[in-house]
């Protein structure tokens, strides 16, 4: 009885939480230790923390803060921004993590991607692409949190990804972030076509049924989602939240 | 005193973390001397097969090992990789492993490449195959967290303690005499992990 996964993506800015809106107008949500904590009780399956500031800022995510995660998850999670070299992989994972999420770096130096998979083995290297809709036709990957178009198309970046060795591919839609309407099933069922590595949604997701739709309909391995697991009500009000043992059950397939 | 190996595959963290719920006296080391005095040992890992056999062999362990699980009956888990080096030989880089088990590791071979992607990561049941003590208070229906590209094939049916199916059915646990092996990570599996945690320490 295989249950795709249901995975929080909270993003971090000055170690503080916030919530975005196709990548922008970011809100702060609050403290992600606590965050964290309310997680476990919810018996969260998995958590994606990415630090969208590093890599601007030229630093790696905080050591001290995957450090107290570490200290408090009782489920797995990865953690995202800024990675550069072999080591900054290895203190990620000796400070707790259990995969580390690579996104700009990856893109620009594929070849990293493939020594890091050496190092740590696929399981342990996820990367995330940044997708957004083209002005006429067509989506690209884009880079530097979602600041840079590259011209490259998303399912031949995954492709590639998987030739590397990478163990799995986060898909996230810039277009979609934050709108909690649906993520972009043609995106996801195209990229996850075009590989055999797991694919996670990312972007969009508003409520249970877009989650199983990412996986029935476009063929996720996981479904993450942002807004939906710390806003609740018509106003957004910040409550962190996350599906019921019997809701997560629907999603079996 | 339990000691949890680190012979540099993966993330002890969560391992140490769960056993010291349970557990007062639990240690990490890669140190003959510990591993010699240890009462239980648990192997752990996450990493590439051959690389795994090359770093206890590096840290001079494998005649300790043998020793200790074989002659002297120290009980032992191995959890993911840890469990696979039981195994007599793995397609994961063609080497040998321990040889605990009459069992060989080898790459999923799904047939629905779409539906069951490689790794199989998340969540997953185990049919519990017959009873032990490992399993007291573990139900048929339980979830437990996966992260794998090779799984091990036992040749002999009565080592496998849980099937779990992913495309096709593989073993999940295995357990012969004093030595104990599950495929998922118990120590990221939440209560019920924990549950098979506290059973290895206190019961075994």
């Amino acid at each position: 009885m295989y249950r795709p996964r249901v995975i929080p993506a909270l993003l971090l800015r000055n170690l503080g939480l916030v919530k975005s809106i196709k990548f922008k107008k970011h809100r702060y949500i609050g403290d992600p230790i606590n965050a964290v904590k309310i997680f476990n009780d919810l018996k969260a399956d998995e958590l994606v923390f990415l630090d969208i500031t590093a890599n601007k800022e030229n630093r790696k995510v905080s050591l001290d803060f995957v450090k107290n995660v570490g200290a408090e998850a009782n489920m797995p999670f990865s953690v995202g921004g800024g990675i550069k070299t072999i080591s900054d992989i290895k203190e990620i994972i000796n400070a707790g993590a259990e995969k580390v999420v690579l996104n700009t770096f990856a893109f620009t130096n594929p070849q990293f991607i493939k020594d890091a998979v050496n190092e740590f083995g696929s399981s342990t290297i996820v990367i995330s692409i940044d997708v957004k809709k083209r002005f006429l036709k067509g989506q690209e990957v884009y880079i530097y949190s979602g600041t840079k178009p590259t011209g490259i198309d998303p399912v031949s970046y995954a492709k590639k990804i998987e030739d590397l060795g990478g163990g799995e591919i986060i898909l996230n839609s810039i277009d979609q972030d934050g709108l909690m309407s649906g993520y972009d099933i043609d995106l996801i069922k195209k990229v996850s076509k075009a590989v055999t590595i797991p694919v996670v949604a990312l972007g969009g997701a508003g409520k249970l049924t877009d989650l199983s739709k990412s996986i029935v309909e476009g063929y996720a391995s996981a479904a993450a989602a942002g807004s939906m697991f710390v806003y609740h009500g018509p106003r957004n009000a910040v409550l962190i939240n996350y599906p019921t043992k019997e809701e997560l059950q629907d999603l079996v397939l | 005193m339990i000691v949890i190996i680190d012979y540099g595959m993966g993330n002890l963290g969560s391992v140490y973390k769960s056993f010291k719920k349970v557990h007062e006296n639990v240690l990490i080391s890669s140190s003959k001397k510990d591993i010699e005095k240890a009462d239980k040992l648990v192997l752990p890992g996450v990493g590439h097969f051959s690389n795994g056999m090359k770093r206890l062999e590096e840290l001079d362990l494998l005649n300790l090992l043998n020793h200790k699980v074989i002659e002297n009956e120290t009980p032992i888990l191995g959890i993911c990789l840890g469990m696979q080096l039981f195994a007599k030989f793995s397609h994961e880089g063609n080497v040998n492993g321990l040889s605990w088990f009459d069992a060989e590791v080898v790459k999923f071979d799904v047939t629905d490449k779409l539906r069951y992607k490689v790794p199989h990561m998340g969540w997953n049941s185990i049919q519990i195959a017959r009873n032990n003590v490992l399993l007291d208070e573990i139900s048929q229906s339980e979830l437990f967290y996966f992260v794998h590209t090779y799984h091990i094939k036992c040749l002999d049916n009565k080592d496998v303690l849980g099937v779990t199916n992913y495309s096709y059915d593989f073993a999940s646990m295995i357990q012969k005499n004093n030595i104990y092996g599950t495929q998922f990570h118990p120590e990221k599996s939440h209560g019920k992990g924990l549950k098979i945690i506290k059973n290895f320490a206190q019961k075994i």
